[in-house]
Order: structure tokens, then sequence, then C-alpha cells
């Protein structure tokens, strides 16, 4: 074995978040650590990579115990991180990030020469091509990804710990990460792969641990095991098929005739965007990132004015209207960047919960306490929230949490139309499950539901239509019923639509 | 025009840029670990009483500048703790500061020379003069450049030695990172607050410098709050400058030459109340064209995670 956990305890006070973990890793594997949010993945980790120390248990490597104190004594022992959020330096070139810690040095000189050799002789001593003089601000997420991988290796990094690696790529990138993985493995490199995206883990993983509030449930070789058996793991029990109903399609809520924003590139951000969301009906839009799917929402919402075209809501025209009018007009939006638009990392559970709400749970201008505590612990039963308590500020709140909580409180506001964006952005399946569920029992109420999703099964999942979006325009409508996943992928690299309904 | 633009004016915009120019550069180090330090000018303020003191107790030169250093250096230090260990808010804490310098100079003027408002001593020397080989016989140049105070020359020696610490070095290189992007420095296992300790230190001991060359370098005495705004000024040749050590330089310069420019139109029956707005409005415009960009991101690096 390289590397063993033996028995690994971790508590915070009462909360255990690791209790007798057992994991170990073999040179050249790739070992998924897949759970829920919470789940204690997380924490084994950073006690790994020497970020925590456990309360008890031993860390080995090659049968010998160690202790780390901190992330350079696990960088010692050659084992690298990349974390969920990338640990770069925007303003410095991609060399100046792999090599810093270790610069190659002449006398007191950094001798960034030697720094840039070195790094190209590292991307194609591993086949991952990188541009050394590039600014990382200037490098896509699947680039910057790239680097660290790379920055873990300059390192000495024998086993590389990565959390959450595709959470923020495109499913092109994604691709790419997966051969890198092999290719490095190939050469000798193990993995542990944290993640809860269980076709990914299936593709690339030779073994696969489950994590249950901080207890293994099962090591299985990937080989042997299917997606249903992982998600009944890590659940704990049966996942419910989604019933859909047929859809009652009623009159359109949302209609959009024209929308173009020009904006200041070359190409518009926008252009002649022209579709409707009905009633009872969820409309799906793909594509890959950056298309122009975060515009269209903004302009829906009243966020970027448009240049040329109309934007009605329940018949009332609402093109130029103020985000106030807008929502009272029957719009709730679960925005795409949750710590952007979604909430206020600084304030309470309870005041993140009421925004939107206020009509509900104020009387002449006073907060109504009763109210609030009724309203939002609701929610947090009925979706699950984990939270210390309704005081707890949002930004101590788990991604996955917190996009439970905004789901939770647009969906209340009982809008006719809703905006659901990358609605389970970050959460694991028994939260996705509730979330989808619930979008679907809006629309069964009679809702207009518009999904920007970057996932391609979750599109599929739940819409009755699909738009695909490229460089701005809707270039391919299709029936969900009938839409295939190639159809889709194409219209969205911008191929030509094929058999369009 | 040829009597307003003299050989004199250039000579004095230099005598005028060292205190501001010093100080920036101490402001520009602390903003490149994501600290800024509006505490420049309490700290020239205690550097130049300093100065006084230990020239009024020693009669050395060399004393009256390490004097300097060492209690800018000690109130920078209290800047240090209280924004790095206590985690204040470091611009609550530099305006403190100010406040501190003020009022302890003050006092200080009347509990250790006995007077008010200013102390001066005519057998008290100033900075030597150094006049430069070669240099000095070049005709106009010569006069401009040669013959200014040690500390003149000492602040341009610093500009290259910290442009080149910064951009060329190992550690400089570091000191970057650290203000880049302090959370995953310290996952790379970097010293930040070592780092940041240090950056503050060094600019205490640069505010000292100017106000070394305040008090004994433009005139040879203390007055109370004889800073008069420079090292706000400082601070906007900071911000203008971006933080690099030339472009500082630069910056500097444009406000050392308004201020001389100001003294000097005062000769030519210009209210002194007008002229004395001169650098403050050059400071207004300057701002205009810096806008917001850099040092509201500077401001969020420091507190910022790397989401």
């Amino acid at each position: 074995m390289l590397l063993e956990m033996d028995s690994i305890t971790k508590s915070y006070g009462l909360v255990r978040a690791n209790q007798n973990v057992n994991f170990n890793l073999r040179k050249g594997e790739v070992h998924a650590l897949i759970g829920e949010n919470g789940a204690g993945k997380t924490t084994l980790m950073r006690i790994l990579y020497g970020m925590e120390s456990p309360t008890s248990g031993q860390i080995k490597i090659d049968g010998k115990p160690v202790t780390f104190h901190d992330p350079t004594d696990a960088i010692k022992h050659k084992i690298g991180m990349v974390h969920q959020h990338f640990m770069l330096f925007p303003a410095f070139s991609i060399a100046e990030n792999i090599v810093i810690g270790g610069e190659p040095k002449k006398g007191i000189v950094f001798d960034r020469k030697q720094a840039i050799e070195q790094t190209i002789a590292l991307s194609e001593q591993y086949g991952m091509p990188v541009d050394p003089k590039k600014k990382v601000a200037d490098c896509s997420l699947g680039m910057q990804q790239r680097v660290e991988i790379l920055k873990v290796l300059y390192q000495g990094a024998e086993t590389i710990i990565l959390d959450e690696p595709t959470g923020v790529l495109t499913p092109l990138e994604v691709k790419e990460l997966l051969a890198s993985i092999k290719a490095l493995t190939a050469k000798g490199k193990s993995f542990i792969i944290i993640s809860h995206k269980l076709s990914e883990i299936m593709e690339v993983s030779d073994r696969i641990t489950v994590l249950r509030d901080g207890v293994v449930t099962g090591t299985v070789n990937a080989s042997e095991t299917n997606e249903e058996q992982l998600s009944r793991m890590m659940v704990g029990r049966e996942l419910i098929k989604l019933e859909r109903s047929e859809a009652k399609i009623g009159k359109p809520v949302l209609e959009l005739n024209d929308v173009t924003i020009v904006g200041n590139k070359t190409k518009p951000l926008l252009e002649d965007v022209q579709f409707n969301v009905h009633e009872g009906e969820i409309v799906g839009v793909a594509g890959i990132s950056g298309n122009g799917q975060s515009e269209l929402l903004q302009a829906i919402s009243g966020l970027m004015p448009i240049d040329r075209g109309t934007i009605a809501l329940q018949e009332k025209n609402i093109t130029g209207a103020s985000v106030k009018m807008i929502r009272e007009s029957g719009l709730a939006h679960i925005p795409e960047d949750r710590y952007l638009w979604g909430v206020s990392k600084e304030a309470t559970v309870s005041d993140n919960g009421i925004m939107g709400h206020l009509s509900r749970t104020s009387k002449r201008g006073m907060l109504d306490g009763k109210a609030i505590r009724t309203l939002v612990s609701g929610w947090v039963e009925r979706f699950g929230i984990k939270t210390g308590s309704l005081h707890t500020k949002a930004q101590y709140l788990s991604g996955g949490n917190l996009q439970k909580l905004i789901v939770a409180r647009e969906i209340a506001q009982q809008t006719p139309f809703l905006i659901a964006a990358e609605p389970t952005r970050g959460v694991d399946v028994g939260a996705m499950e509730i979330i989808h569920g619930e979008l679907l029992k809006r629309r069964d109420e009679g809702a207009a539901i518009l999904l920007v999703s970057s996932e391609l099964t979750e599109i599929m999942k739940l819409s009755d239509r699909i738009l695909v979006m490229y460089e701005g325009k809707v270039v391919g409508e299709l029936d969900a019923a009938t839409a295939t996943e190639e159809q889709i992928s194409l219209l969205m690299a911008g191929g030509k639509a094929v058999g369009q309904a | 025009m040829d009597q307003l633009f003299d050989v004199s004016l250039f000579a004095a915009a230099l005598r005028m840029v060292a205190p501001i120019l010093l100080a920036a550069l101490g402001g520009a180090i602390c903003a490149r670990v994501g600290l800024f330090n509006v505490g420049l000018e309490g700290l020239i303020l205690i550097g130049a009483f300093s100065a006084i003191l230990g020239n009024y107790l020693t009669g050395s030169i060399a004393v009256a500048i390490l004097f300097a250093m060492g209690f800018s250096l000690l109130f920078s230090l209290l800047l240090a703790y209280m924004s790095i260990n206590l985690q204040a808010n470091v611009i609550i804490v530099g305006i403190a500061l100010n406040f501190l310098a003020a009022g302890l100079t003050t006092f200080a003027l009347r509990a250790i020379f006995n007077v008010k408002g200013a102390y001066y001593d005519k057998d008290m020397k100033g900075l030597p003069k150094l006049d430069i080989p070669v240099l000095k016989d070049i005709p106009w140049l010569g006069d401009v450049l040669s013959g200014q105070s040690i500390l003149v020359y000492a602040a341009i020696v610093i500009v290259i030695v910290l442009q080149f610490y910064l951009f060329r070095t190992v550690s400089g290189f570091r000191l970057l990172a650290a203000g880049e992007n302090p959370v995953a420095s310290r996952s790379l296992g970097l010293n930040v607050k070592k780092i940041q300790y240090a950056a503050v230190l060094i600019s205490g001991a640069l505010c000292g410098l100017a106000g070394a060359q305040l008090s004994l370098g433009n005139v040879t005495m203390f007055t109370e709050g004889m800073t008069n705004g420079r090292g706000f000024i400082a601070l906007v040749a900071t911000m203008l400058g971006q933080s690099n050590p030339i472009g500082v330089a630069g910056a500097s310069m444009l406000f050392g030459f308004m201020e001389a420019l100001s003294y000097r139109l005062q000769n030519f029956s210009v209210p002194s109340n007008i002229t004395a707005m001169l650098p403050f409005v050059v400071t207004i415009i300057a701002m205009i064209f810096f806008k917001s960009s850099g040092y509201k991101n500077e401001a969020k690096k420091s507190s910022g995670s790397s989401r």
C-alpha cells in the first residue's frame, strides 16, 4: 500500500465529521471518495493533506506511520492537493504559478527563464500543454486546473488529491481532465478524487469508497458496481424515480421577441432571441457556459439592459423595467452564481431566507419574528438544510445547503414564472432529488419554468422543451421527449441542427 | 517665465520630492501585501519629530536619522500588530495612528522642549549636502542634482533597490504572492503574516527617513503638524504609481514639483492661500484620472480567498 489511513476519527465538539474511517491507496490507482455534502469527504482529505489533525487514528505512508502538522509536511511526503476553489495567483504567469514555493534561483534572483523552461519540460513530460508566459487571469477554468495539477507535480507529488475537480469545467474540459488522469496513472501517479458526479467517477476510478455521515458505508471496485448501487450507499435508501406527468401547457407566461444585447465585443452577447415559456412547462436552455445564457437570464430579470427587442411577462411589457417591478410582475429567480446574486454571506440563514418575502414576514414596517421562524424553519425541514441554527451566517453553510435555501426561498414565492439557473450546482444526489422534485411540482401546479443548466442530464430529465444556445443565439429547439444527447451536444458545439422539432 | 522656471525651482522640487517619495514607497510595499497604509502621515510626523529629538540629544546627524527610523518603526509595529494579529481594519488603525502621532508630537514638544507650536535651534545642524563630483560641473543639471541632502540621494537609490527586489528576487516574488492571494500563499506554506509584518516595518522605516528629510533637510526645525498632508499626497502617489517603485517615483516627482511651484508662485504676488492649494488640486485631478481601478481590488485581496 502506498498510503493508508487507519480508523481516522475527527470530532468538532460533539459533531463527528469522521468516525473510524479506513481508507487506502495503491500505487497507480484512482480511488474515488464519494458521499453527500457534509458526509466528511473533505475533512478526511484535509487530514491527509495536513490541514487538520485527526482526533484519533493513524496515517501510514509506505507502511510507516507519519504525522502531518501542515501542508508542507504532506508535500514532503509527495502528497499534493488541488482544492475545489483554485489556489492560484491570477496576476502571475502560468510558469510563476507552477514554480512558486520552489522557485529556481541564481543567488537571490528569481530565474524566470529557467522557470519557463522547467514548465515546458514538465508539461511535455506529462502531456499537458500550457503557455508558460500567459497570465492565469486570462486562462479558462480548465486551463487553470491544468496549472494546478502541474504545480502539484512540480512539487514532486506522487499522490494527487482532487477535490470536486469537475464542478466548474465544461463537458469538453471534463473529458480532457479524465484523459489526463488516465495518462498520469499510466506514469505511476496515484489519485484520490472527491466527487459526487457518479458517471465521471465510474469512468475514471478503479475503486470507490462511499462515506455517509462520517462513516464508510463501503469500498467497492468500480468494475463491480453501478450508479444505482452507489447512490443507495451514499443516500442510505432507494432513490425515488421521478414521476413526470403529462405537461398541461397553458397560455404563454414569458414572451421574448428579438431580444438583442450588442455588448462591446465583435459579436453580440444576445442576438434576436425569441421564444415563449408557457404555463405548466419547463423549458431547458442547454449550451456550453459563456454562450449567452447568463446574459439571457440577466436580461429577463432586469439586471442587464437590452438594446433591441421586447420582453413580456404575464402579458405585461417588462422591457427596461426595474428588477423590483419585474419581480412583482411574477418572477422568481434561482440565480446561477449563488454567492454573487443569491445570498449575503454575512447575513444569517433566516435573514437570507426572508429576502423577497418581506410582505409576508412584517407588520407595519416591523419584522415579525414568529412568522419568519415558521417560514424559514419550514424550509429547513422540508429541504433538509444542514445548518447550526437559523442564526448561522450563510457563509458557514456548505454550498449545497446554501443552494437548497435559495431554491426553497424562490420556489416559495409561488410566482407564475421561475428562473432556475444551475439549480443543483454543487449539491449531492439526495438534495438534487429534492430540488428536481420541487421544480416538477411547481410545473404541475401550472408555473412556467426556465431552466438553465450546464448539466445535460439535468436538462434532459426535467425539460419539456429544450433550447440550445450558441454564441448568443438560440440555434435549436427540440422536443425533450425525442431529443438525444448527441443531437444537443452537436448543436451546443455550433453544428447544424439535425431533425429539429 | 524665465524667473518662474529657473534652476532653483527644480532644485527645490527635488528637495520637496524626497519625503513624499520615501513615504510613497513605504505605502507601495504595504499595498503590495494587501494592506492599505493610511498611517503614512502619522509615521512621517513621528519621524520628523524623532529626528529633531535625536539631533537635540546627541548633536549627531547619524543618530538623528536612526532615531527617526527607530521611532517610526516602533509605531509601524503597532499598526502591524493591530491589523495583522488582531485583524483590526487597517484603514481605521491607520487613521488612529495619524491622530495619535499628531497628539503625541505636540505633547512631546511641550514636555521635552518646553515650547509651543515649533522648536527651532539656530545651532542645530541639518542633513549634510553632497556635492557630486563631475555632475556638479555640468551646467544647469549640476545645479539641480548636486548639493542635495543625503536622503534625497538615498530615496533615488531605494527606488532602484525596491524595483529590483520586488520584480527580480525570489523573496520579492513571494511578497507579491502574499498580497495577490494570501489563502493560496498559506496553502503553499508561505508565512503570509511574516511577509506582511516585514512590509509594514519597511514602510515605517521609510516614513522615518521621510520625516528626517522634512525636519532636517528641507528646514531644521519641527512644527506641529508639519507634515501638512504630505502623507496623504504620498498615498495618492502610491496609487497613481500603481505601487510600482518607478511609477511611484514618477508620481511623487509630479507632486514635489507642484509643491515647489506653489512656494515659488508666492513670490509672484499670488496669494499664498491659493498657491498652497496647488498640490491638493493636482491630487484631486490625479484621483479623477486614477478612478477606482487599483485600490479597491487591493482592499478586496487582503481579506479574499481564491474564490
